[in-house]
């Protein structure tokens, strides 16, 4: 069936273009832009309104294996769907850890049946998480892992890692870090500094991301392997993270929506929903880490879209678990930044479609012929407030309850096929 | 200025005039406390429940003496052995204690915030006796009233605060109340000891106590916490009483009248020296304890006067709306 998407504001991240425009899909995929719609085309009026590549989230925590309470991948595709997310890459911090290629298959399996919307896996990069063996990196390779990372579990031996890396450097496959000095951010709940010591919560300073990625850029420079940091929040990780590119190695970095969005004052009078990992960083910081975004030297924003239950939240600051949920209000988040005037609508969609997906060679995030037509259509003006009781997520642990957003999710399509809203059989 | 807080939950809450409130009405407990008959009716038919989930005896006796002389029953449960070490979320256990119909509910937690988190849930007035390295105000106010009457003001004076501020709630609360009322600040520690960020506190910083207490009109010394120094802040406990330790020799950088105050308990030897301790001329450690009595029954009775205007609201609504 082909289906032309008319009289639509096209937002295109890989000619830098925010114009009228149209297109045409058919089999799954762009097949042409601006062209005449073909007679038995299936017309859909866009009425002026923004239509991108759907969003490409790198980072979803999906509670399949062993925390299913938190979130399904029927309740997190939904959500996805909601939010104009058409491919999750999914963490592998699950219970047990993705670690074997039988549970990488079993995962993939669940996912495709549930999910409205399409779902990648990354797998650990050691057993369990645990830094001390690597996993089985060719096997989960052929079984469809994407990348190969220990998410926040930091492994101190590197030994272990340096070894790590090479493996993956012969097999071509890319690894994610997380780059954190564990030693000096154990037990910490906050970002070192005036409000975490009026508050009495323990901190970390933000150079211990810094000391993570050196360590992570010169074990790259070490072994050659493909890397990307999967969050980049302070200022001062900045300058290394240019010189590493500047050296040429193979790096990229990303940032979560919620640390360009929000800053260590959010956390107020201990509200537990702002905890997230790492700790929210001061003002000065997210403005460096927004420009860094804009003018692509970090090269990707996601969602870090992390399920907590209630219980595991309505705790005191300190024990509580850290992470947010995101996929929902990833989009409406991110047009922030386009109201602020920090970044076009060309390259939010670029930060958060097609450079992840270069980076993991997907084929999506661009609004090219031949590329899959997974699409989101939205209203980057349409204001609204948040209620947390409204998203799909089985967690509803997101920091922006009652905020006022701008910008809504009309229309999701997968493979040409739209998720969001659901379309009714009669319809 | 009338009084309005709910809870007593931090010293950041409160406005100068109602931290003068509060030492105005604990001097005429003092006064009270003094006498052989220290009764009052003041919290008649109220109860006072102290919940302690860190070990206490100091402020969990004054506590429940002040709730006494008030006529509050009062009642210790003893939540650092009981249901809390089964499981129990802290939420669980305010709601229960909730059901029971409080009036006061007295809380020392751990973790910084968890007495705020407790005070959403509950109905009754809050008083924080301590959370984590948060606040622990009646500690800072019975310090005030200390000052106050040994100084005859608690505006423009010098206040040296020395020793572990990095892991102090009752280090937090002072420098709010002091800085509140416009004194000069000094904080005198080790750098490991002192938190991140201090600087933009509007205190002084000093790392030598003999410059540091230069023309103080009060010394502070803080307990160095030992079951919290588990990552070796400090070389050795020798070293920190040759440097930081409080003796007469330092002692005599302050000025001449100069005030010795420690929260309690000390560490002889560690960070103040015993004789000093125990100097009539110097020291207001014992007068602080019997200041805590008196602040204690006087922020109890304004936060029962605030609960019982509000109930009484809530009964005449009840009855003629």
């Amino acid at each position: 069936m082909t289906t032309h998407f008319a009289n639509a504001r096209l937002i295109c991240p890989e000619t830098g273009t925010d114009a009228p425009g149209s297109l045409t899909v058919s089999g799954g995929t762009i097949i042409a832009r601006d062209a005449a719609p073909p007679a038995d085309a299936r017309i859909i009026d866009c009425g002026g309104r923004c239509l991108a590549p759907g969003i490409v989230d790198w980072g979803v925590k999906i509670g399949e294996p062993g925390e299913r309470h938190r979130e399904s991948f029927r309740s997190a595709g939904l959500a996805a769907a909601a939010g104009g997310v058409t491919t999750i890459i999914a963490r592998p911090d699950t219970a047990p850890a993705i670690d074997t290629p039988e549970l990488l298959e079993f995962v993939t399996r669940r996912a495709a049946e549930a999910a409205p919307v399409r779902i990648r896996h990354m797998a650990a990069l050691t057993k369990g998480r645990q830094g001390r063996e690597m996993t089985e990196i060719g096997f989960l390779l052929d079984a469809g892992a994407i990348a190969f990372t220990d998410t926040d579990h930091v492994t101190t031996d590197t030994k272990v890692l340096s070894r790590a890396f090479t493996y993956a450097r012969s097999l071509g496959a890319l690894v994610v870090g997380h780059p954190q000095d564990p030693g000096l951010s154990a037990g910490a709940a906050a970002t070192s500094g005036k409000f975490a010591s009026l508050r009495g919560l323990p901190g970390v300073s933000p150079l211990a991301e810094r000391m993570g990625l050196d360590r992570d850029i010169a074990l790259v420079e070490m072994t050659g392997v493909r890397y990307h940091a999967d969050q980049i929040t302070s200022a001062r990780s900045l300058p290394a993270l240019e010189r590493a590119k500047a050296n040429g190695f193979d790096v990229t970095a990303g940032v979560s929506i919620h640390h360009v969005t929000l800053n260590e004052f959010d956390v107020g009078d201990y509200r537990t929903f702002f905890k997230l990992t790492p700790p929210l960083r001061c003002e000065d910081d997210r403005t460096a880490v927004v420009q860094a975004l804009a003018s692509g030297l970090i090269d990707v924003l996601c969602s870090m879209h992390t399920p907590a239950d209630e219980e595991s939240k309505r705790l005191p600051f300190e024990d509580a678990a850290p992470g947010a949920v995101a996929l929902e209000t990833f989009l409406p988040a991110a047009l922030r930044l386009y109201h602020a005037g920090a970044m076009d609508l060309p390259g939010l969609f670029r930060v958060m479609a097609l450079n992840p997906a270069r980076r993991l060679g997907l084929p999506c995030g661009r609004l090219t012929p031949d590329a899959p037509a997974d699409l989101v259509l939205f209203d980057p003006d349409s204001p609204f407030v948040l209620d947390r009781f409204k998203l799909q997520s089985k967690s509803k642990n997101t920091p922006f309850d009652g905020a006022r957003m701008q910008g809504r999710v009309l229309g999701t399509w997968v493979g040409g096929v739209r998720v969001f809203p659901q379309e009714r059989p009669d319809a | 200025m009338p009084f309005r807080q709910r809870h007593l939950l931090g010293i950041e809450h409160l406005a100068p005039a109602e931290i003068i409130t509060i030492l105005d009405l604990a001097d005429r407990y003092v006064d009270l406390n003094r006498r052989m008959v220290k009764q009052s009716d003041a919290l008649a038919g109220l109860t006072q429940i102290n919940m302690f989930f860190e070990n206490s005896t100091r402020t969990q006796a004054s506590f429940e003496l002040a709730g006494k002389r008030l006529g509050a029953d009062v009642m210790n449960m003893a939540v650092a052995q009981s249901s809390v070490k089964k499981g129990e979320t802290l939420i669980d256990t305010a709601l229960t204690l909730n059901a029971m119909h409080p009036d006061l509910l007295v809380v020392r937690h751990g973790a910084s915030g968890a007495v705020n988190l407790l005070a959403s849930k509950v109905n009754c007035a809050v008083l924080n006796a301590g959370d984590g390295r948060h606040e622990h105000p009646t500690q800072a106010l019975l310090d005030a009233l200390t000052i106050r009457r040994a100084k005859g003001r608690i505006q423009r004076l010098t206040v040296a605060i020395c020793g572990d501020i990095a892991h102090s709630r009752v280090a937090r609360s002072n420098l709010i109340l002091l800085g509140k009322m416009e004194n000069r600040i000094r904080l005198i520690a080790p750098p490991t000891l002192m938190p991140a960020g201090v600087q933009d506190f509007g205190c002084e910083l000093y790392d030598d106590m003999r410059t540091g207490l230069q023309g103080a009109d009060v010394v502070m010394m803080l307990r160095l916490q030992k079951e919290r120094m588990d990552g070796g802040f400090i070389p050795s406990e020798r070293e920190y009483y040759h440097r930081y330790g409080l003796d007469a020799e330092k002692l005599s950088h302050a000025k001449p009248d100069a005030i010795v105050m420690h929260p309690g308990p000390m560490n002889r030897g560690v960070e103040i020296d015993g004789e000093l301790a125990d100097d009539i001329n110097r020291s207001v450690i014992q007068e602080q304890v019997e200041m805590g009595v008196a602040v204690r029954m006087a922020c109890m009775d304004l936060l029962a006067r605030n609960l019982r205007a509000e109930r009484g609201r809530q009964i005449v609504g009840d009855t003629y709306a």
